[in-house]
């Protein structure tokens, strides 16, 4: 057996003696805290440890799926199986579980006294180990399994502080989608295992060739609608705005930056690996699907002024982004094109664990900045660099990862995603290939929204004046807090400034999904650029624009030198127009700042405001004011309001057939055995 | 890594001398038109050296992050101004980025100066923040549409190679994508560089007034810094334009006969570029903030018929 293979199991165990531990140790909280964080801080390292190595040394490719349990029938056993897919989703899932848990250290204290930590800890002891076992998973049933465990997991911690009625409604309002979104991938599989008569993934492999075109399209249907609630695609998303903000932020972070991506695994196994040579409609619905989502993600969580709600929508987007390289990948492979489907594909899963590290070190943030302040509302922060810079230079630096500027992570992905886009234009004499250049536009202005997001994100909350006392009065966060969130913003410059060393341990997993490991060709002058495929494609180095561009300030340095010997510099008031002073109340608000957004794209929001003014001499003096806007959300008022409606009216009806006498419903058992009997017949 | 240190080192000059140039040419030209004699070409650079040479004043409010911007928003746009083919093919740091580097390092820039924008508590420095972000985020799929039409006809996303392969094909001109491309990004030149329909580069009225909102609190060198980043910007946007549908007269090396000529070549093209936008500044007047999507929004429809145009075409 190979070592990391030991390293995970490892972690396995970790996982295990980390939510005993803190079940034990329940009632002293602060014990239960240390021992249940610690361990699962431990077996994240191992995993991560293991995923990298995995991948690195290219062991995981030779890996078969290990038999641990041979249950009563060939089906049911436990199959685990670590190939190099699983593997970079358990380097993934590993990573930000251990920074979260170093970070949850300092943060679950704030718990201490009131609610169970010992509980918490447990439970995301529980939640890691579940999420490591869905990526492992050899076969369907462990895989179904972990899934189920994984949702009524993460229900509990969504539910932790279910002392609020808003955290109840949202909590079952998850619960609820993830169930149905369990129903679909069940589905899914059962058409599978009609053609492959195997549950194990080794069986699945390729079934896609058995199965008529019929059946075909109804199981990917069935995966993209199951996946894509998990994932948060819209018009399927509605659940992940409501959940991930009323969540302890430790557990968001961990929501959005891995949960949602066991969505995107499943697309990604199912759709390359079982199903096979897919047609162009495939490909080309997930790529629109991506792009609605991306730019509607964004556009949404401009209008947010809750930050972790806004962070969720953002999670929407970048989803979309990833599916948009999942759907190209599939498109190219449809047309033929292993070199540019295994590039869609290393964007796609560059962008997924990207996402993990700048929104989990975001979400991290926004946790911090609660802890500090006790609100989610940006309207009554500002002033915090000030207060808290270390944590606001760890915001930063998310920020700007999350907007995809260079030279960080998030802009390195979404080029490897627009190369794929414009070289796709030439794989196809289809009319679809028009929408990849369309993609990449609706990229663009994903991006540039995301920027202004991040501008009023971090302007607002962390700039200018405190805008309450809350605010004034906050503090600098716990070393371990910082620490956790140094960890990921370390991630996010390793991913962003050495881009080619992550796509060489990115290889096993394209050449494993795509037959083309690509690495190479993606690597010049020695693995400082990063180049396309093709001859002259394009090529890009963040790390030699880090380094000129800080060359660079030598030329003002030089001038100020040269000129500026004599000048001072003085502090002085910000202008004031003659008043005597600015307050809070003069700086632009969140609202204020995406109001030219909110106009523009009125047509979506249907923006509403309410003005009531009272005054006794002139408008422009009111004695009191209240105002009050807000914007329509178009999925929950004219989707799921009246499919919720229709339901609870058809439930209604369906009543009247429970009667409450057992007769009846001894009745209903023969009527129906006696259908199924004729059925039969 | 190849990296031609003449090249380098000349580009770089370049950039630096003859952003404040155009600025002052533009400028020039402009007051010619309405009949006021207006600054000498030169004035920029005396600007420059005199707010160099002044005390800085920075407001109480602001943070280390005030003091960061105009460092980011300089290396950034000199950055910028290196990646793109001015009088030469190819451009000195054509290797570490192309059009696409090009659009994010600006968005960096901008990025950062609409936080400078924040940072001191005006409303002013909000308002404009905010409406910069807005409009550079609906110019963006313009931009990025006509830069994709370009990179798809040249094969690559490598300025210096769009250019390399568009050399020598005169008749590209006249084709219906290259035209379309080519009056969306025009469109676009006018918004990222604030001029007229858009913003006026040289209001200061309190209301209607973007970029110089977001830098009214800046004073002594982190001015000069930023006033000299918009002039670099203004630069590389017009250079893009210029040599992106106009690939001819550029230097193939750095032969001194050869760069000669080219410069001769990007003179031409850049005056006649300045005219073209001193004509539209001098024929329309600025346009509501609210009507400005529309404008954008016609450069998008161009730039997306570019595209269609290279499907049916090809």
């Amino acid at each position: 057996m190979d070592y990391p293979a030991i390293l995970l199991i490892v972690a396995a165990c970790a996982y295990v003696a980390g939510m005993a531990g803190a079940l034990l140790l329940r009632r002293v909280g602060r014990l239960a805290l240390s021992v249940g964080f610690g361990l699962a801080a431990v077996g994240g390292a191992c995993g991560f440890l293991s995923g990298v190595t995995s991948l690195a040394t290219g062991q995981a490719a030779a890996r078969g799926a290990v038999t641990f349990w041979s249950g009563p029938a060939p089906n049911l056993r436990l199959v685990i199986q670590a190939d190099p897919l699983s593997c970079f989703f358990v380097t993934i899932v590993s990573m930000l579980g251990a920074a979260i848990a170093i970070y949850s250290l300092g943060y679950s204290g704030a718990y201490l006294g009131r609610k169970s930590v010992g509980l918490l800890a447990a439970l995301y002891n529980a939640l890691l180990l579940a999420t490591t076992l869905t990526f492992v998973a050899g076969n369907v049933w462990v895989f179904l399994i972990a899934w189920e465990m994984m949702a009524l997991l993460a229900y509990g911690l969504v539910t932790f502080e279910h002392e609020d009625r808003e955290t109840r409604g949202a909590a079952v309002f998850y619960f609820i989608m993830s169930h149905i979104d369990a129903v679909c991938v069940m589905l899914g599989f059962l058409v599978l295992f009609q053609a492959a008569g195997d549950f194990s993934f080794d069986g699945l492999r390729g079934v896609g060739a058995k199965l008529s075109s019929g059946q075909r399209d109804t199981a990917f249907l069935l995966f993209v609608v199951g996946f894509g609630i998990k994932a948060g695609l819209v018009p399927l998303h509605v659940w992940l705005p409501v959940a991930h903000p009323v969540a302890p932020s430790n557990v968001s972070a961990l929501m959005s930056g891995v949960l949602i991506k066991t969505g995107i695994y499943g697309i990604a196994r199912v759709c390359f690996e079982f199903l096979g040579g897919p047609p162009l409609w495939w490909g080309a619905l997930l790529l629109a699907l991506g792009t609605v989502s991306a730019v509607l993600g964004v556009l949404y969580a401009l209008m947010e002024h809750d930050l972790k709600r806004l962070l969720a929508y953002h999670s929407i987007e970048n989803i979309g982004i990833i599916v948009m390289g999942l759907g190209a990948s599939l498109m190219f492979v449809s047309t033929g094109h292993p070199v540019l489907a295994a590039l869609a594909l290393a964007a796609a899963l560059y962008h997924t664990i990207n996402h993990a590290s700048f929104k989990g070190l975001l979400f991290l943030g926004a946790g911090s900045v609660l802890h500090a302040t006790h609100t989610r509302n940006m309207e009554e922060m500002g002033g915090l660099v000030k207060r808290m810079p270390q944590t606001a230079m760890l915001f930063l630096l998310g920020a700007v990862a999350i907007s995809a500027l260079p030279p960080l992570n998030g802009f390195v992905s979404e080029w490897l995603t627009y190369q794929a886009l414009l070289q796709g234009f030439g794989s196809t004499d289809s009319l679809l290939r028009l929408m990849f250049p369309v993609g990449g536009a609706m990229l663009a202005l994903t991006g540039a929204l995301a920027a202004a997001c991040f501008v009023k994100a971090f302007g607002i909350s962390f700039l200018a004046q405190p805008r309450s006392q809350a605010a004034e009065r906050a503090r600098e966060v716990p070393a371990s807090m910082r620490l956790g969130m140094a960890l990921l913003a370390i991630a996010c410059l390793f991913l962003g400034l050495f881009p080619t060393v992550f796509l060489g341990w990115l290889g096993p997993v394209m050449n494993q999904l795509t037959g083309e490991a690509l690495a190479g060709r993606l690597s010049l002058a020695g693995g400082w650029v990063l180049a396309a495929p093709g001859a002259n494609a394009g090529s890009v180095s963040t790390a030699a624009m880090t380094l000129f561009g800080l060359s660079f300030l030598l030329v003002p340095l030089f001038l100020r030198r040269m000129l500026g010997r004599r000048a001072k510099t003085v502090r002085g008031p910000t202008w004031d127009c003659g008043l005597q002073g600015l307050t809070p109340r003069m700086e632009y608000s969140a609202t204020g700042f995406s109001k030219p957004l909110r106009m523009i794209f009125k047509a979506l929001f249907r923006p509403h405001r309410e003005v009531q003014r009272e005054y006794e001499f002139s408008p422009y003096f009111a004695r009191s004011l209240r105002f009050e806007s807000h914007v329509e959300e178009v999925f929950e008022e004219r989707i799921y309001r009246p499919t919720r409606f229709w339901i609870l009216r058809v439930s209604r009806r369906v009543r009247a057939l429970q009667q409450g006498s057992l007769q009846v419903y001894l009745l209903y058992i023969f009527l129906t055995l006696l259908g199924l009997l004729l059925w039969a017949v | 890594m190849n990296i031609d240190i003449t090249s380098l080192i000349a580009q770089t000059a370049l950039v630096l001398l003859l952003s404040p140039l155009l600025s002052g040419l533009i400028a020039s030209l402009k007051a010619k038109l309405q009949n006021r004699r207006g600054p000498r070409v030169w004035q920029p650079f005396f600007d420059l050296i005199k707010f160099f040479r002044k005390d800085m004043v920075i407001s109480e409010h602001a943070s280390g992050v005030f003091a960061a911007v105009p460092h980011v928003v300089f290396a950034t746009a000199l950055m910028a101004g290196l990646m793109v083919p001015l009088a030469w093919v190819p451009a000195p740091l054509q290797l570490f980025g192309g059009a696409l580097a090009l659009v994010g390092l600006l968005a960096l820039g901008r990025f950062f100066l609409a936080l400078g924008g924040l940072d001191p508590g005006s409303a002013f420095g909000g308002m404009g923040s905010s409406r910069e972000m807005t409009i550079s985020a609906i110019a963006e799929p313009a931009m990025m549409l006509a830069i994709f039409t370009a990179a798809i006809a040249g094969g690559s996303t490598n300025l210096s190679q769009i250019v390399m392969a568009g050399d020598g094909h005169a008749g590209r001109f006249l084709e219906p994508a290259h035209t379309l491309a080519f009056s969306a990004m025009f469109i676009v030149l006018l918004a990222e560089t604030g001029r007229v329909p858009v913003d006026n580069p040289a209001t200061h009225l309190e209301l209607t007034m973007i970029h110089e909102a977001m830098i009214l609190e800046y004073s002594g060198r982190y001015l000069a810094m930023l006033e000299w980043a918009a002039s670099m910007k203004q630069l590389v946007l017009f250079g893009l334009l210029a040599n992106l549908f106009f690939p001819f007269g550029l230097a193939p090396g750095m032969l001194p006969a050869a760069v000669a000529q080219g410069m001769g070549w990007l003179a031409i093209k850049l005056v006649g570029l300045a005219v073209a936008v001193v004509l539209v500044e001098f024929t329309n007047a600025k346009l509501r903030l609210f009507r400005v999507p529309d404008l954008l929004g016609a450069a998008f429809v161009l730039a997306t018929l570019a595209l269609v145009s290279l499907f049916l075409f090809r």
